[in-house]
């Protein structure tokens, strides 16, 4: 009687597993509609890119689906942190499925060039953006910028009271007020460029100063802008679009971006490499000067708002600033892969 | 021959070995690259001693406050006439299925310091704000009320194990049931308490999400920077053997401090229903606790998801289709189903290995067992990245190694329940069951599982509940395409969308608390039935 049961539950189990199993055979199990089936039948190669993107399916999934119907090939993607799947492709070595990497920061595809596992890109797809937004050896080129800012809640902090510099942030008054994510990737890089653009001393100074006014800590720049909205903190270091998105679902939230013009409004991008071990390069070499059209890189503009990094492309939010109007310092941002230094600095202040 | 285990217990046992084996070969692998100098420097950072030191109070801490809620309630749903006692069994199971990331954000939107639901509560009364939850008190409240339930389920399968004669035996000599409870069913649960300890201790120091949120210096989300900031796997790798060491001292401990008494009184399988507990005016104390731990650990969460879902829908978010949100839901069933279904195939035999045939290497084996367990997932996921694209690459990114990942992660879980659900066993009765001329096999089938049913079925909830919220492994080693509730809703918080987070969370919840109903029912129903 009771093994009966038991071994009823185990077979339940089993069978919806088996089915699990049969499922999981088919390619596109989810929501991967009929456009991509169709060119998927119509493709006559058979050809399939396998695409590892640290970026969000809700955000490139769209523009994927587009490349598929347009050049008649199957895409593949793993979703996944841009940090973890660095990681994984370094263990994969050269049997990574991956044809490409679409990562988030540039941070980890200066890891990937670093550990020789990038090709070099066409000329033709490098000089579609400024020289400062790809590797200058042409391992990697950015698709969309970034750009760091200082939002604010706007029912805490009237527009002159704002910091004209990311060093006014040191000042007492701020005291406890300020929100910042010193694990996140992008703020690492933020520290790498004040490393840069102003030398170690000032960077540790600025770093002290922050410390003792007291930042609040925060995993990510999303509950950062959270906490903005709460009203728990008046200014947060964040990029600039996760407000453009969190208003989305707010757009009552009483908070407002500042650039202040120096390493505080830095613009970094979102990347992608072709790796070494490839086994479609030409189908990637595609992809990659897909993102750079301007069909693309409008839908960025529009969709993901992001700055879009091809010339001649527009900005389409309306409270945002052009990108040739957000003043930001000259800096490499292949330098900004290198984040052993700045790690350092940051444990050594006890920030991290 | 006969002192000998069988044959097909050795061989699930050895499988088992090489699993644990994986993960530490890929640690020491790893490490192996850097220098002695390196590695000094980086042990010897202070940074290193203070997260070593927060890592192990905080498991400490947790593990203590768990069994402070866990053990009450497990005897009020059991063994008492409290009131909807078996409702409140299962919604104090439920909280295991709120992931660690979702339950301290709910934590966080109603208690934290500024605009939580609290301090707008109190508003009017003139405070501005709450003091901090941030730190250790997030982090023990936040691990602590989603992870008692290890405790609360591995208890209850002890309870079950106990013969209520012993008790009965203790009331009539004049015993009340308080003392009774002290000298004759505690000490007979301690089995079930430490294996649960353990379970709970082990989940505090791996998880990443309840640390990050509360801003608590753990050892997992040093790990996590060091793979996120520099890229370094050597340095990572490093710091996760150090982590494996306090593993493996927590194991010594628990092996230290479980009794090698004998806990079998059973002289066969009978199994009757012991006389319940009257808690007359402790009625009212006894529900307003269980009120308040379900409040803060399943309702809290419940409310928030829905609310957040609610918002979303009135602003119209753009959201997942129902179809696809069930054909999610359904691929975390089968993910989690066949997870937990290999996690009592080779459980089994590791529990039945260590309990019958104690040696060196069984010990060892039950032993090892739990470090994936105590390991962050990345670095068990990061293994079976290596090992699977370089040495096994026609199963890399399939279903069968995504269930192996969580096979290695979160077997303990089963191996700890079985166990002491069969250190209740009387070893006569399999003995006897052999002498009348049964093989080893039969022996199994007809005498020790239909024992050990009750750790079983706590086992597959166990390993249901926590594979189908499990997050690194699923995102690396799924097959590509393969989306789970838990990468949903990790995607859908990346890209701030808290509807449709909350509407994944929702489904998860959802699922578990049915697959949790189903497996509970059936065991009610066995009771019933005599």
């Amino acid at each position: 009687m009771k093994r009966r049961k038991l071994l009823s539950l185990l077979g339940l189990a089993v069978t919806t597993g088996g089915v699990a199993i049969a499922c999981s055979n088919n390619p596109t199990p989810n929501a991967q509609t009929s456009p991509s089936a169709t060119t998927a039948a119509n493709s006559t190669t058979g050809e399939e890119l396998v695409i590892y993107s640290g970026r969000d399916e809700k955000l490139v999934g769209p523009l994927i689906k587009k490349f598929e119907a347009e050049t008649g090939t199957k895409v593949r993607v793993r979703y996944g942190d841009t940090a973890e799947l660095t990681a994984a492709i370094l263990e994969e070595q050269k049997n990574s499925p991956a044809d490409v990497f679409y990562a988030q920061d540039p941070g980890a595809l200066g890891a990937l060039q670093q550990a020789n596992r990038t090709t070099k890109l066409p000329d033709a797809v490098l000089a579609k953006v400024d020289d400062r937004f790809h590797s200058p050896t042409g391992q990697w080129v950015g698709v969309t910028g970034r750009a760091r800012t200082v939002d604010y809640n706007t029912d805490l902090v009237k527009a002159e009271e704002l910091p004209q510099s990311i060093f006014d942030l040191t000042d007492p008054k701020w005291k406890g007020k300020i929100g910042w994510a010193p694990t996140n990737g992008s703020f690492q890089a933020f520290v790498t460029a004040l490393r840069v653009t102003e030398g170690e001393e000032k960077a540790k100074q600025w770093l002290e100063g922050m410390k003792a006014n007291e930042p609040k800590v925060y995993p990510k720049n999303v509950p950062i802008v959270e906490a903005l909205a709460r009203g728990e903190i008046a200014l947060g270091l964040v990029n600039h679009y996760y407000l453009e998105r969190f208003k989305l679902e707010n757009p009552e939230a009483p908070v407002a971006h500042h650039f202040t013009g120096d390493a505080g409004s830095m613009v970094n991008v979102s990347g992608v490499a072709i790796l070494d071990s490839a086994k479609r390069p030409e189908l990637a070499q595609k992809f990659v000067a897909f993102l750079l059209d301007n069909e693309a890189q409008n839908y960025f503009a529009t969709e993901t708002r992001e700055y879009p990094l091809a010339d001649g492309v527009k900005v389409a939010s309306s409270n945002l600033k052009g990108l040739d109007q957000v003043q930001t310092p000259k800096i490499d941002l292949a330098s900004l892969s290198d984040l052993d230094a700045t790690l350092k600095l940051l444990q050594s202040t006890g920030v991290l | 021959m006969a002192s000998g285990p069988p044959f097909f217990l050795t061989l699930a046992g050895g499988l088992v070995a090489i699993a644990i084996a994986l993960p530490l070969a890929y640690l020491v692998f790893r490490t192996s690259g850097i220098g002695a100098e390196q590695m000094w420097t980086l042990l010897s950072r202070p940074r290193t001693l203070t997260v070593l030191l927060n890592s192990a109070g905080m498991a400490a801490a947790v593990t203590l406050l768990s069994a402070l809620i866990a053990i009450p309630i497990a005897f009020l749903t059991l063994r008492t006439d409290l009131p909807g006692r078996r409702s409140w069994l299962i919604a104090a199971t439920l909280p295991l299925a709120i992931p660690s990331y979702v339950g301290s954000f709910t934590l966080l939107a109603a208690f934290g310091p500024k605009g939580s639901g609290l301090q707008l509560l109190l508003e009017p009364l003139g405070i501005q704000e709450l003091p901090s939850i941030y730190g250790w008190p997030g982090t023990l409240l936040a691990l602590t009320l989603f992870t008692y339930p290890y405790l609360l389920l591995s208890v209850r399968a002890g309870l079950q194990g106990i013969d209520p004669a012993l008790e009965e035996v203790a009331r009539s000599l004049g015993r009340s049931p308080w003392a009774t409870f002290w000298q004759v069913t505690l000490p007979q649960l301690r089995p079930s308490i430490v294996a649960g300890g353990l379970l709970v201790a082990l989940y505090a120091l791996r998880d990443f999400g309840t640390p990050s949120l509360m801003r608590f210096d753990a050892f997992t989300r040093v790990i996590f920077l060091q793979y996120k900031s520099s890229f370094d796997r050597t340095s990572a790798s490093l710091l996760a053997l150090v982590l494996v060491g306090l593993v493996l001292l927590i194991l010594w401990l628990e092996y230290r401090v479980r009794s090698r008494a004998k806990y079998y009184s059973r002289a066969a399988a009978v199994r009757r229903s012991p006389q319940l507990v009257k808690l007359g005016i402790w009625k009212w104390p006894a529900l307003l606790f269980c009120a308040a731990i379900v409040a803060l650990s399943l309702v809290l969460p419940f409310a928030m998801t829905i609310f957040w879902l609610v918002r979303g829908w009135l602003a119209k978010v753009d959201m997942l289709a129902p179809t696809d949100l069930l054909h999610i839901a359904f691929n975390s069933i089968a993910a989690a189903g066949l997870a937990a279904i290999a996690a009592i195939l080779f459980a089994l035999p590791v529990a039945i290995l260590s309990v019958r045939f104690p040696g060196r290497i069984t010990t060892a084996i039950e032993r090892c067992s739990y470090i994936g367990f105590g390991l962050p997932g990345i670095v068990v996921a990061l293994s079976l990245v290596f090992f699977g694209a370089n040495y096994l690459p026609w199963i890399y990114q399939t279903l069968p190694l995504l269930v192996f990942a969580y096979l290695i992660l979160f077997l303990p879980q089963t191996v700890g329940t079985v166990r002491s659900s069969l250190l209740q066993v009387n070893p006569q009765v399999e003995e006897s069951a052999r002498s009348l001329g049964r093989t080893p096999w039969q022996t199994l089938r007809e005498i020790t599982l239909p024992l050990v049913r009750p750790g079983i079925l706590s086992g597959t909830v166990l390993v249901f509940l926590t594979a189908i919220k499990e997050l690194p492994a699923t995102l690396l080693l799924a097959p590509i395409g393969f989306k789970t509730l838990a990468t949903q809703i990790w995607q859908a918080t990346e890209n701030i969308s808290f509807a449709e987070a909350a509407a994944a969370s929702l489904a998860m919840l959802l699922v578990s608390a049915g697959s949790t109903l189903i497996v509970l029912a059936q065991d009610q129903a066995r009771i019933a039935h005599r």
